[in-house]
This record gives C-alpha cells, sequence and structure tokens, in this order.
C-alpha cells in the first residue's frame, strides 16, 4: 500500500487541478445550469480528450495514456474540487474498465481508441429503484436467435442523458435478488426500442431514466459471459465507487477551504468569526475527517494498482468515508457562511446539492456499511 | 547464541520464525491475564516463571526495544524488520514481554536528547526491564495548561533540591525512577522547565494512589520535599526541558496511536463483533439480528481502519521526508475517540453481562470490557485532552487566531 504519489502522478494532478481551475470552475456549472445545459458541455468534453484524461485506464495498445487508478483518482479528485460535470467517471472509469476486463478483442479494439479519444461516451444502466442494489437488476434478455431482447426500465442513469452508448445490466437467468443470472449489454443510444427521459437533478448535472421496449442486442455486443456478469460489474463497480469516493474527497476539501478561508475574513461582535472556539472545534473536527478520508482514498486507489485482494472492502470504505465526509462538510459549509450561504449567489449550495448526488451514486453510507459488515463476517 | 539479522526480508523472516519457535515458551503464546503483564523493575514478581524466561530471551537480543542503537541494548533492527519481528510473534500469538514508559516514552527522548553516559547508563536496564519509569508531568494547577508547573528545583551548587507536587503520575507508587518536569526559572513559563531524572526511592519521595472510577489506581499524587538529585541527572540544557518534553508527548501520542489505547489482542477480551455475534445473536447467513447495532459496529470499525491508514501514511509520509505535522496532529483526538466508541459499543454489545463489577457470575473477559470502558474515558483527557487537541488543530494547523 502507498500512500505517496510518483512524479507522473503529481504532474498529472497539477494539470487537473489546474484545468479544472481555470476551465471548470464553480461559475461554469451556474452557467450551464442558467444556460438550461442539464450539465452537458461538449467543449469541456473535448478539451479532456485533449489532455488525455479519458484514457488514463487504456493501455497504450487501445490508444491509452495507460497510467494508473491512482493517477486517475487525482484527476477525479480535481474535478471535485469545482463540482465540474464530465463524463470521465462513467466514461473513462466505469464503462473502459468494464469494457477492458469483459470484453473480447474485436470489442476493444473497436471501443477503447474512441473512448480514449473522447469520440465515444458510455453510461452504465444498472439500477432500477431509487437505491443502488446491483442484484436486483429484474430487467430482462430474451434469447431471440442472433442475440437478446430487452425489456425493462433504469432508473436516474448517470450521464445517461447524453452517452453515446449504454452499458445495460439485464437479467439473463434467475430472478431480482439473485447475484447469479446478470448479463451486460453493449446498447446504443440510437437503438431502437430504447427511449430516454432526461432528468433536471438537483446537482445540475443532470441524469436520465431510460425505457427498453424490445431492444434487440446482437450477440457481437454481450459483454463478457452470459449469466455471469456479476463477475465483472462488482469490479467493475469498486473502480467506480472509488474513483467517485476521490470526486467526493475533492469537493470536501474545496468546501472546507471556501469555509476556512471565510472564517478569517468575516467579523462579528468585531471579531473574525474564525477566533470564535466553537467554530475553531468544528473547522478541527472536519479537519480530522478529511484526513482520515484522505487515507481511505489513497489506500483504495493503491489496492487496486497492486491487485490487492482487499478492494472491495476498501472501496466499501472510501465511499462510505468519503460520504459522510462530504455530507458534514457540505452542511457545515451552509451553516458557518450563515445567511450568504442559504443564497443561489454563494457557491455553499451547489456543493450541497452535489454531495446528496454523489452520496447517492453506487451506494450510499448506509449500502456500504452494510457490505462492509458482511465482508468482515458480520 | 547472537542472533546475526539478515538484510533480505524473507530471510530475516524465516530466521525469526525459527527462533521464535525455538525461544518463546508454550505459556506465553496464550491470551495475557492482565495479573501476568510484566512492568519490569525491581518490585517485578514474575507470576508466571516464563514470563521471566520470555523476557530475558527477547531482551538479550534487543527485541524488546527493537529499533533502538545496538550500544544501548536495543535490537539495531530497521523498521522493516522491527514489523515483521511484530507479525511474527502476532502470527503464534506471543506476549508482549515487556510493557514500559520507559521503552515507549522517555527512551526515544534519551536517545535524542540524552548525553553518551546517560544513554549508557539508562537505556539497557529499560531494554531488560530492570529499572521502571514513570512520567512526573501533571500538576494540581497544571493539567491541560503543563507549562503552569511549578514543582521547584534549585540549584545548591553540588546537586539541585526538588520541592512540590505532581499528579497523575502513572503507577508511581511501582516505579523505580522518574523522568520529571521541573522548573528551574520562575520569571519565565516555557523557558523556565527543565527535564530531570531521579530514583523514586530517594528520601522525601512520598506516593499516594488514587482510585478511579473503573476501580483501579494506575495513577498517583506523588509529593517532594527536599529531594535531593545529583547534577548529572539534568537532561538537555537547564531551562531546556519544554523542548524535550514535547517530543516525549509526540513519543506518547504516537505509542498510545500504534496500540490505539492497547489493543485487545492477547488479554483474553474477544473482538467487539465477537461479543456482539455472541450475545446478540446472527440469522442463517451469519448477519447480526440487531440491524442497528451492527451499522453501527460497522461504522465504528469503518473509523478504525480508516485511523490505521492514516498512522500508515503518515509513517510514509515521514519516510518520505514529508511535511506530516499536520496529519500527526489529528492521531491523538481520533484515537481517544476511536477507543471510546469501540468500548461503549463493546458494553452494549454485551447487554447485561457487560455490568458486572466483580466476584462470579460475570465471564472474565466481560468484566475486563467494563473496567476498560470505565477506564476508556481517560483517554480523552490523559495526554492532552481532545479539547486541547482540538485548539492545536485550529491554531497551530489551520492558523486561526485568537480573539484580537
Amino acid at each position: 500500500m502507498t500512500f505517496i504519489l510518483t512524479e507522473d502522478q503529481e504532474m498529472l494532478r497539477d494539470t487537473a487541478v489546474n484545468f479544472t481551475r481555470d476551465e471548470l470552475p464553480v461559475k461554469h456549472l451556474r452557467a450551464l445550469r442558467d444556460a438550461g445545459k442539464n450539465g452537458v458541455d461538449p467543449e469541456a468534453r473535448q478539451k479532456l480528450a485533449e489532455l488525455g484524461f479519458f484514457g488514463v485506464l487504456i493501455p497504450e495498445e487501445y490508444d491509452g495514456v495507460e497510467m494508473s487508478m491512482t493517477a486517475f483518482g487525482q484527476v477525479m479528485e480535481a474535478q471535485g474540487r469545482t463540482l465540474a460535470s464530465t463524463p470521465l467517471l462513467q466514461t473513462a472509469c466505469i464503462g473502459a474498465s468494464a469494457i477492458l476486463m469483459g470484453g473480447t478483442e474485436a470489442q476493444k479494439k473497436e471501443w477503447l481508441p474512441k473512448i480514449a479519444a473522447g469520440e465515444v461516451t458510455t453510461a452504465l444502466a444498472l439500477d432500477e429503484t431509487s437505491h443502488h442494489n446491483p442484484a436486483g437488476v429484474a430487467t430482462e434478455a430474451e434469447r431471440d436467435g442472433q442475440g437478446y431482447t430487452l425489456n425493462g426500465a433504469k432508473k436516474y442513469v448517470q450521464d445517461g442523458h447524453h452517452a453515446d452508448m449504454f452499458i445495460v445490466v439485464a437479467r439473463t437467468f434467475g430472478e431480482a435478488g439473485d447475484s447469479h443470472g446478470l448479463t451486460l449489454f453493449l446498447v446504443p443510444r440510437d437503438a431502437k426500442g430504447l427511449t430516454v427521459q432526461a432528468l433536471n437533478t438537483v446537482d445540475s448535472h443532470g441524469a436520465a431514466h431510460l425505457t427498453l421496449d424490445g431492444v434487440h442486442v446482437d450477440d457481437s455486443h454481450v459483454l463478457g459471459a452470459a449469466d455471469k456478469g456479476m463477475d465483472i460489474l462488482e469490479p467493475v463497480l469498486d473502480r467506480g465507487r472509488i474513483a467517485l469516493a476521490a470526486e467526493m474527497l475533492g469537493s470536501s476539501l474545496a468546501a472546507f477551504e471556501m469555509t476556512h478561508e471565510y472564517m478569517q475574513t468575516r467579523k462579528q461582535f468585531g471579531q473574525l468569526i474564525g477566533s470564535f472556539q466553537a467554530l475553531q472545534h468544528r473547522a478541527a473536527k472536519m479537519f480530522t475527517e478529511l484526513e482520515l478520508t484522505t487515507s481511505c482514498i489513497a489506500a483504495a486507489l493503491s489496492a487496486v494498482d497492486s491487485q490487492r485482494n482487499d478492494i472491495a472492502e476498501l472501496a466499501s470504505l472510501a465511499k462510505a468515508r468519503a460520504s459522510e465526509t462530504v455530507h458534514l462538510v457540505s452542511n457545515e459549509t451552509v451553516q458557518l457562511h450563515g445567511g450568504i450561504g442559504m443564497t443561489d449567489d454563494h457557491d455553499s449550495g451547489f456543493y450541497m446539492k452535489r454531495a446528496r448526488v454523489q452520496e447517492a451514486l453506487l451506494g450510499s453510507a448506509s449500502f456500504h456499511r452494510d457490505r462492509y459488515a458482511k465482508l468482515n463476517g458480520y | 547464541m547472537p542472533f546475526d539479522a539478515p538484510s533480505d526480508p524473507d530471510a530475516f523472516r524465516e530466521k525469526v520464525r525459527g527462533w521464535l519457535e525455538e525461544n518463546c515458551p508454550e505459556s506465553m503464546r496464550t491470551p495475557m491475564p492482565e495479573d501476568e503483564v510484566v512492568w519490569g523493575g525491581r518490585r517485578e514478581k514474575f507470576k508466571n516463571p516464563d514470563s521471566k524466561v520470555w523476557l530475558e530471551r527477547m531482551a538479550n537480543e534487543g527485541w524488546t526495544a527493537p529499533t533502538w542503537p545496538k550500544e544501548y541494548g536495543g535490537g539495531g533492527l530497521t523498521r522493516e524488520q522491527a514489523k515483521i519481528l511484530e507479525q511474527e510473534m502476532a502470527r503464534i500469538g506471543a506476549r508482549t514481554p515487556l510493557f514500559s514508559f520507559g521503552l515507549w516514552m522517555f527512551g526515544p527522548a534519551l536517545i535524542e536528547f540524552g548525553n553518551e553516559e546517560q544513554k549508557k547508563r539508562f537505556l539497557p536496564d529499560i531494554v531488560h526491564g530492570r529499572t521502571r519509569w514513570c512520567q512526573g508531568y501533571s500538576e494540581p494547577g497544571a493539567g491541560s495548561d503543563l507549562a503552569g508547573l511549578q514543582t521547584k528545583c534549585e540549584d545548591k551548587g553540588d546537586h539541585y533540591l526538588i520541592n512540590g507536587q505532581k499528579v497523575w503520575t502513572s503507577y508511581a507508587n511501582e516505579a523505580d525512577w522518574i523522568f520529571c518536569l521541573v522548573r528551574t526559572d520562575n520569571t519565565v513559563k516555557h523557558e523556565g522547565i527543565s527535564f530531570i531524572l531521579f530514583d523514586m526511592e530517594s528520601e522525601g519521595v512520598e506516593t499516594r494512589p488514587i482510585k478511579l472510577i473503573s476501580g483501579s489506581s494506575p495513577f498517583c499524587e506523588t509529593f517532594f520535599s527536599d529531594v535531593k538529585v545529583p547534577k548529572d541527572q539534568l537532561v538537555g540544557e537547564v531551562n531546556g526541558g519544554w523542548k524535550i518534553a514535547k517530543r516525549l508527548l509526540q513519543h506518547e501520542r504516537s505509542s498510545i496511536s500504534a496500540s490505539g489505547f492497547g489493543s485487545t489482542r492477547g488479554t483474553g477480551m474477544l473482538e467487539l463483533e465477537e461479543y456482539a455475534k455472541i450475545h446478540v445473536g446472527t440469522d442463517g447467513d451469519g448477519k447480526l439480528l440487531d440491524g442497528d447495532l451492527r451499522g453501527r459496529i460497522a461504522d465504528h470499525q469503518m473509523y478504525a481502519k480508516a485511523f490505521n491508514l492514516t498512522v500508515q501514511r503518515s509513517q510514509q509520509q515521514a519516510k518520505a521526508g514529508q511535511e506530516v505535522g499536520h496529519t500527526a496532529s489529528i492521531i491523538k483526538y481520533a484515537a481517544a475517540k476511536m477507543n471510546q466508541d469501540k468500548h461503549e459499543l463493546m458494553v452494549e454489545a454485551l447487554g447485561t453481562e457487560g455490568l458486572g463489577w466483580e466476584g462470579e457470575g460475570f465471564d472474565r473477559g466481560a468484566k475486563m470490557v467494563t473496567r476498560g470502558w470505565l477506564r476508556s474515558k481517560g483517554n480523552s483527557i490523559e495526554g492532552g485532552t481532545s479539547e486541547i487537541n482540538l485548539n492545536v488543530v485550529s491554531k497551530r494547523v489551520l492558523g486561526l487566531r485568537d480573539h484580537q
């Protein structure tokens, strides 16, 4: 387990931090919202591709830059800092990992170079209720000769409102609740029978509900072995959870820094509010949580890179701790800013709204506590 | 035969494993009842004779202080080797041969600040458990405000003369020697403090145990009236003791954190989730029946894991030459919270079984949990209260200022 960044990783971090600060600040998200863009930003996508961010986890033979999960975590942390709405989590992490782990050579050759170039974005269509529950998939996939026919519905698909291709998880065997019997399908956005309902979400990033009504998928678009989708899905989800946790750490740090700054400028009773011990201790407690969470995320990223056998445990640890930390810090950010924190003009609200979405995606703190307990035998 | 440590980690591990196999007595591989803990010193009785043999064998290798230099009786091992030794001991459930404030706190500070003669004189006796040390820091009027201490130390030409009172002196009534903070200049605060060592059998030293809510008396009030101390027992410069005191507190806080206020391993107590499984019960899948308690146990264990990872991160950063003050500053605060939460949850998981005090009718381990829970309340008070720790983070790390 290593907690120290290499020189390359530090360089990537600096590039990413500077890029999101200069090109995708919170002001930018606000502008997208006010222009009714629902978090969709083709220009930013192009710039991310030019910087190579889509290819961090993709091997060179498929035109990626082949770095590491720890490196990717630095990019995610940077985008979390400014709440940037990008397709990186879904496409560069979840989509690329799913194809790398489950794809045939032909699928890898077809899709990975396009992902690395930012030409194709993907979205994982998994959950069907308002809570994350991978085994709960009920969407059916029935054999139909040269492939499968998919029927069902997916809820709150992150990036679903603009992704070019969906990775749809459907059931080829058993019933909702079984871990066995799931299969992954690559479904293009324009597939017949697929309806995408764009959602306006509280964080201004958007999402979509999907309806699959007799969608036909060729055998060439099955990702991995039939019925054994969970073998790919679990490790892919864990990578996604860890990357999302890194993003959440970035958001928590930025919200904390903003609050820390305010404590040292705002005066009441003729004193800086940061000189009141009641507030000092709240800041110190937040700092403690941030330090603990930083360690969990670094450990989880590093565990993926060294292919340790406790990735699942560390992924749940990272996601749960990041959820609790971003929840605490975003709430305290509003409270410690006082009245101005309640106004739309101020950024506090953006952090709190985005925090709740981050918390819910890929399993809440409660989901991961339950999973952590299971993994530890109680 | 002296152990020659191979530099290759695997070879070292193999050799350690063989050595332990041969030298660790069978009874030293069983959980340690509290009354068999070895603290060393003149009064040590070695209730279990094997623990004497075990201590001697380990001390002869310097492995009670694995990373100390060999010239002072230590093992001369690298951190990695010491880790391997620790892992191999854990593998066979070997008991810690010696508990000692000398090992955990005073020794490391003396290695850094003592002169050659002092190191040669005091360190080997610590390694071998021949001298038991106690810490003379807090006073009735100097708790959180430690630098306000008043115990007077006067230069009488050929010796120092000490008068005053300490409180919360851990095991002062059982210790042989004390490392003590004294005031050598009362016109300044931090710059008027010195660090001095003396024998607890010196004339004019008196100790009185303080009984705690847990029923035990690990702390004393300690009185000094006209205690004469030879001049070569002052460590560092006269009036230069505060720097040593602070460093020693760091060792105290890091030894507290390394042990997380004492692990349950080897004490006969079970882990939190084991108690919960036994006393709350599980369903067919092995899941705890009380879902609410299960969630809170998981939450605690994740906090504990995050804490351990943070200690590791801080160590790696220190090794890589990075600034670690920020991370270290939260360790004591987090360790106290973690240990208190653990004990609260253990008592809750035990139910009424966790509410025994003494005598028959309660499991021995459960009674230790109950006492441990009461004792853990001190974790956020001793070695700097949690409030003082939060002040330190606010002021030194976050740069938040006092009222102007």
